[in-house]
């Protein structure tokens, strides 16, 4: 049997776009594997239960904890973190409302509601508030009461589903 | 539209809502949080605490664990004794018999809570430090424990410290004369009493504690990264307890992910990782985990109150006495002992003229996590008392809660207002707020409908508060009258280059508020410049010469008040450079749109940007004035802030389960003018929901071994987006007479305000069936049972038939 | 990394994911890891090897077979519940499916996870329970299907042996049935403080068969019997209701907490049932 200290598995995963096949020990984090290996720090570590949802990302379009799966258990996975949504400048419609409705104070959550958000609006650009509230059970946000998340989730919803303003930065 | 941006303008920034700047970094995932602070070469540190609540230490080995691979150093208290000084207090509130005791940075003989600290691994990877944490053989010999006020006070109850009598750590008094309150309480013609107990909160920022330390050994220099919302604050403590030069000490804190007042204290955590990066010549990071914060970072609340309130039965308040029980835990943290006492005992009497009051506050002792600052500290303690027993009152006398209100608020006419603690209220129309809030809310419709609901057995309730808070701290002179061991004034330093940008350097630490984009507006529009050509920078001690902070809702409040005089300054310096140049008279040069010009003749203008570039060449500058061009400014405001408000709620308790939904949930707020109002507002609402979180579901536990039940965010209940409803917000604006900017603050009212009207609504629900009072949090079961004790108690059929619930007029 | 060092294998069929298993003393299945991670982050567990079945690509899916549906073990939450077969055959399934935990972790937590693992207060163990569906178990030394009410035998204690694997979870196909999950969450966890999964046949004003079964009560989940035996075959009245609401507990060690005492968790069992029952008894 192989000590399993010394054991690597090749794992080859699509990071924001970026296809990287890496050699990685099975005891990595997928969340410690984006902050410490590619120093994407956006994805942030907010409790040790599962429970506050700051460090969702996307596997293959699904919102996920980072915090609670192996990056080994992705082998080929896309995965997308805050950091590829958009640029200072050239922000996701989703990004974008949150700014404009004022959905993030501290902002530690805040990549985490985004991505989550961004997972609910991809399976339906136009939910009930009650539907967006419920979408949310997978994130705390402490600083914002959540209200000017789900507005900003609806109007994001409303541009992304408008043809004439698609930005390009949804794909 | 976004107004951010774009030339010099003509229409005010201040009072729009412009979108914030520090939204493009937090956004997109670049935000500089402390735990992504990376150093070359850093160690990883982890923390053993103790399981036992009270506990001997006999022996602490280490062996074993030393031998895990990666390890580089395990600290005990008992090596550190006499390396580094104990964490101090930072709070002395002058009469209160304060029993100081010494808190080590590592527990030395003895351990006095559940996450007191035991010892710090430091290795080359986190898993090692943690399997090496595993392996610590701690021999503790169990000692018993007190958790609650009531047991710790007992003559025979363990002490947490040796020689601290009843465990008592401060008792103190404000207010009338106590002869006086009995003879008031004696002659009223009403007295209600209440015992309330307001429960342990837990403060859960999303945002870990964490610490990053570099040590240049050359330099003697510490560098430290924390998650603090006063890192000045920090670099004094730091450096005490460290014995290190205040000069040599950087403390760096540029986004901090919250911190509701658990990130104000210094934690013997930070100065560990100092140390061990300067013993071992190594940077060292450090981050909490989140069930590490449940018992490592400081509580808040946790009193037990006994409350006379006491009137005429035309409504008229004549008395309040408050006796309190606060449980502090098992050391003072930082600004703890002025929580309870100065920012509790002297408000007692909210917005209401009560002209006899007083409070008595005894502070204890347990072998609990230390309890200091959460979101509004010592206000919405009392706030909670006088609300619930106005509501109280209001029953007693049979006349409408929002009557009794009216009745007793301080007129309009009265400011400034003294009350019977000796705290001057600076401006207020509290009837104002009142009335645009039942604007909102028809109460006779919904007493109506209350009644048709109770009619098919449905309970339901409005709940109401009003509410005033002093904030905005504060005045120096008085920060030292009660005992604060610091200054309360803030610092601001504009710089203007050469090119005309604009460098803020602000004292305040804002870590959620806004201030980036809310002190932009005010330079804005004060200089006519865009937004764009302005920086605010904080949160970093070499380069900010001095502040105090974020907390006590003070940061637009005071921070604003020395960027407001610093920019006078700079617009001086300017306007006579800019004369100079025009070779007019400076008293008719002004300042207008990014341009001087001279009076009645538009023509003779320079703009701001060649004026700054002027003053920095220099070639030629009016006889006297220096080259360049910025100010600075320390402004000590000469009284605190009193923002004050009316909330409403209406909410719906089903009798089978006892769960309470909220239906709706109305803030008027008056903080003075807004510079921003989307910014004021989302204060407002983030700050209601922390507030219905304690009236409905957050609360600690401990158990009679000291061991805290709720340990997790499996157990411990943060709102949810689900259980709320939109929240309605309205403002009017009264402006602090004292105030540069007129502001009074705003991050703590919404917790202030909602967690009595929460409550206040629960009981208006359950009136009907002769329930007046529950502790919180108002959990489904408690509910409950209390509607079946009360229905076992009624005579059948009497309870909630065709009762309203409410008390009417 | 704040996990300590283990072997990690991703076997492609089952027979290489026993023989990999077997050859760890102390080793771990890794299904969705919901409840597995966060206990290795807390250090409450520490296995020398986790063997991910995430690549048995026979342990993925629902099927329709013979009379009833087969689910791989594997599948994931977020699936069952959207899954047409599922809303179709066994809708409480998908109910249930719906209200475990969060979006995030209902996109990586699987059937055969939360069954292994059988929280008391899990929501799929009431879900299989009360459909009576049978869990398919493969081990070195092969095959065999244990029935559901077989199955729970203790807070996180199952029939499984230790080497033991869950292949797939058939359930009968009962369209005819009225189906639904209700559950009420604990506000922090979101684990059932109750929830009671119910499966009625109706046949004109009486009940010709239910089945309920509850989570979040006991140490683990159960049938309801006193309960389905007072239905059975009666008209259903409020009467019946309030008679079936009184026992649905009966006979069962109730648990108390901090935020719900046993008496309490009693009482919301009873209420809850009784509410789901009149919920499907006035389906359309």
């Amino acid at each position: 049997m192989m000590d399993p200290s010394h054991s690597q598995h090749t794992v080859t995963l699509t990071v924001n776009g970026q296809r990287r096949t890496e050699s990685l020990p099975p005891n990595l984090l997928l969340s410690e594997y984006l902050r410490d290996y590619l120093r994407l720090t956006g994805t942030h570590i907010g409790c040790d239960t599962s429970q506050c949802g700051a460090c969702t990302v996307l596997v293959n379009g699904d919102p996920i904890k980072s915090c609670t799966v192996l990056a080994v258990q992705l082998p080929g996975a896309a995965i997308d973190t805050v950091e590829g949504l958009g640029r200072p400048g050239a922000l996701h419609p989703v990004q974008e409302a949150f700014r404009a409705d004022h959905a993030l104070q501290c902002g530690f959550c805040t990549p985490g509601v985004l991505m989550t958000a961004v997972a609910l609006l991809n399976r339906d650009p136009h939910p009930t508030e009650a539907a967006i509230r419920r979408g949310l059970d997978g994130v705390i946000c402490r600083c914002t009461g959540y209200e000017n998340i789900v507005t900003a989730i609806a109007h994001a919803g409303a541009r992304m589903a408008a043809p004439q303003e698609v930005s390009q930065h949804v794909d | 539209m976004s107004t951010d941006g774009g030339a010099a303008h003509a229409a005010p920034l201040m009072g729009q809502s412009v979108p914030r700047r520090e939204d493009a970094r937090l956004l997109t995932g670049h935000g500089h949080y402390t735990a992504d602070v990376n150093r070359p070469g850093q160690l990883y540190a982890v923390m053993l605490r103790s399981p036992h609540a009270h506990a001997r230490l006999r022996a602490v080995r280490t062996d074993a664990a030393r031998q895990v691979p990666g390890v580089a150093a395990i600290y005990t208290g008992a090596q550190l004794a006499g390396r580094i000084a104990p964490i101090p207090t930072a709070w002395i509130p002058p009469g209160s018999e304060l029993a100081l005791t010494d808190h080590p940075a590592l527990a030395d003989t003895t351990v006095r809570y559940v996450g007191d600290g035991v010892a710090m691994v430091v290795a080359e990877s986190l898993a090692a430090a943690r399997q090496a944490r595993a392996l610590i053989d701690v021999d503790y010999e169990p000692l018993g424990a007190v958790t609650s006020v009531a047991e710790a006070m007992d003559p025979d109850a363990p002490r947490v410290h040796e020689g601290v009598a009843g465990n008592v750590a401060l008792h103190w008094r404000a207010g009338s004369d106590p002869a006086a309150v009995e003879r008031a309480l004696q002659d009223a013609e009403v007295r209600v009493r209440e015992t309330i107990r307001q429960q342990r909160l837990i403060p859960n920022p999303m945002e870990p504690r964490a610490a990053v330390a570099e040590f240049d050994a050359a330099d003697e220099a510490l560098t430290l990264w924390v998650t603090s919302q006063n890192p000045h604050i920090h670099r004094l403590l730091v450096a005490g307890v460290l014995g290190l030069a205040e000069h040599r000490v950087r403390i760096i804190a540029q986004d901090v992910g919250g911190g509701f007042g658990s990130k104000i204290a210094c934690y013997p955590d930070e100065v560990l990782v100092a140390f061990a990066a300067r013993d071992l010549g190594r940077p060292v990071k450090w981050v909490e985990d989140r069930r590490e914060h449940f018992t490592a970072t400081t509580h808040g609340r946790d009193h037990v109150d006994e409350v006379v309130l006491a009137g005429r039965r035309d409504g008229t308040l004549t008395a309040l006495a408050v006796r309190t029980q606060a449980n502090l835990g098992a050391y003072l943290s930082t600004a703890a002992p002025g929580v309870p006492t100065i920012l509790f005992g002297l408000i007692a009497n909210g917005p209401y003229d009560i002209p006899v009051a007083a409070t008595e506050v005894y502070g204890v002792y347990t072998h609990t996590t230390p309890v200091d600052a959460y979101r509004g500290a010592g206000r919405p303690e009392a706030t909670f008392l006088i609300e619930r027993l106005v509501d109280r009152f209001a029953h007693e006398i049979g006349m409408d809660p929002v009557e009794v209100r009216r009745k007793n608020l301080v007129r309009a006419d009265r400011f400034p207002y003294t009350n019977a603690f000796g705290i001057t209220y600076d401006s207020g129309r509290y009837e104002e707020a009142l009335d645009r809030a039942l604007e909102h809310l028809d109460v006779g419709a919904f007493r109506r409908e209350q009644a048709d609901a109770a009619r098919q057995g449905r309970l339901v309730g409005l709940g109401v508060s009003t509410y005033v808070e002093m904030c905005g701290l504060g005045p120096s002179e008085v920060a030292g009258a009660v005992g604060f061991q610091g200054g309360l004034w803030e610092h601001a330093l504009v710089r203007v280059l050469p090119t005309g940008k604009v460098m803020v350097m602000t004292g305040i630490s804002p870590h959620g508020q806004g201030e980036e984009t809310t002190f932009a507006q005010v330079v804005a529009d004060r200089l006519g410049c865009a937004m764009q050509d302005i920086e605010v920078l904080h949160g970093d001690t070499q380069l900010v010469s001095m502040g105090w902070g974020t907390y006590g809702s003070r940061s637009t409040a005071v921070g604003g008040g020395a960027l407001s005089v610093a920019l006078d300054r700079v617009v001086d310096k300017a306007r006579k450079i800019a004369a100079h140049v025009l070779e007019a008279d400076v008293a008719d040069v002004a300042l207008e749109a990014g341009r001087f010009a001279v009076r009645g003749v538009p023509d003779r203008a320079v703009s701001f940007a060649d004026v700054a570039q002027k003053a920095h060449l220099a070639w030629s500058l009016p006889e006297g004035v220096e080259p360049g061009l910025e100010a600075e400014a320390s402004y000590n405001p000469s009284n605190f802030t009193y923002p004050f408000g009316t909330h409403l709620a209406v909410v719906e308790v089903d009798p089978d389960t006892g769960e309470t939904t909220l239906q709706r949930y109305l803030a008027v707020d008056d903080c003075g003018p807004r510079i921003n109002p989307m910014i004021v507002d989302g204060q407002v609402r983030g700050g209601i929901v922390q507030g219905i979180g304690q009236a409905l579901w957050e609360g600690a536990a401990y158990d009679a071994q000291g061991q805290l039940l709720t340990g997790s965010l499996m157990d411990y209940a943060l709102p949810k987006a689900r259980w709320l409803p939109p929240i309605e917000t309205d403002f009017t604006e009264t402006p602090a007479p004292h105030n540069p900017l007129g502001v009074k603050g705003v991050g703590e009212t919404g917790t202030i305000a909602a967690t009595p009207t929460i409550v206040n609504a629960v009981m208006d629900a359950l009136g009907s069936l002769g329930i007046h009072h529950l502790d919180m949090p108002l959990t489904p079961e408690r509910v409950w049972r209390a509607i079946q004790d009360a229905r076992a108690a009624a005579p059948l059929g009497a309870a909630g038939a065709g009762e309203g619930g409410g008390m009417r007029s | 990394m704040m996990l300590g060092a283990f072997q990690y294998e991703r076997p492609a069929s089952l027979d290489e994911a026993l023989r990999q298993a077997a050859a760890v003393p102390g080793a771990r299945w890794l299904a969705g890891g919901m409840s597995l991670l966060p206990l290795m982050k807390m250090e409450l567990a520490d296995p020398p090897a986790l063997v991910d079945l995430a690549g048995v690509a026979d342990l993925v899916g629902v099927q329709e077979d013979g009379g009833a549906l087969r689910v791989g073990a594997m599948t994931r939450h977020a699936e069952l519940a959207e899954h047409p077969l599922v809303a179709r055959h066994a809708p409480l399934l998908a109910a249930a499916a719906s209200q475990v935990g969060d979006p995030q972790v209902r996109h990586r937590g699987t059937i055969g996870g939360s069954l292994a693992h059988a929280d008391p207060a899990a929501d799929l163990p009431a879900a299989v329970l009360a459909l009576d569906a049978t869990i398919e178990v493969a081990s070195p030394r092969g095959r065999r299907e244990i029935p559901a009410k077989d199955f729970f035998l203790g807070p996180l204690m199952t029939a499984l042996e230790p080497d033991d694997v869950i292949v797939a979870v058939v359930v009968p196909q009962r369209g005819a049935h009225r189906q639904a999950y209700h559950k009420r969450p604990h506000p922090a966890s979101g684990y059932a403080v109750v929830g009671i999964a119910a499966s009625v046949l109706r046949e004109a004003d009486r009940v010709a068969s239910a089945a309920i079964a509850v989570t979040g009560v006991a140490s683990h989940a159960f049938r309801a019997r006193r309960a389905e035996e007072l239905l059975t075959g009666q008209v259903m009245t409020d009467a019946l209701l309030a008679e079936v609401a009184s026992v649905v507990a009966s006979g069962q060690e109730v648990w108390g907490d901090l935020y719900a005492s046993a008496d309490y968790r009693r009482h919301l069992a009873g209420l809850t049932t009784r509410q789901v029952l009149e919920r499907l008894w006035d389906d359309r």
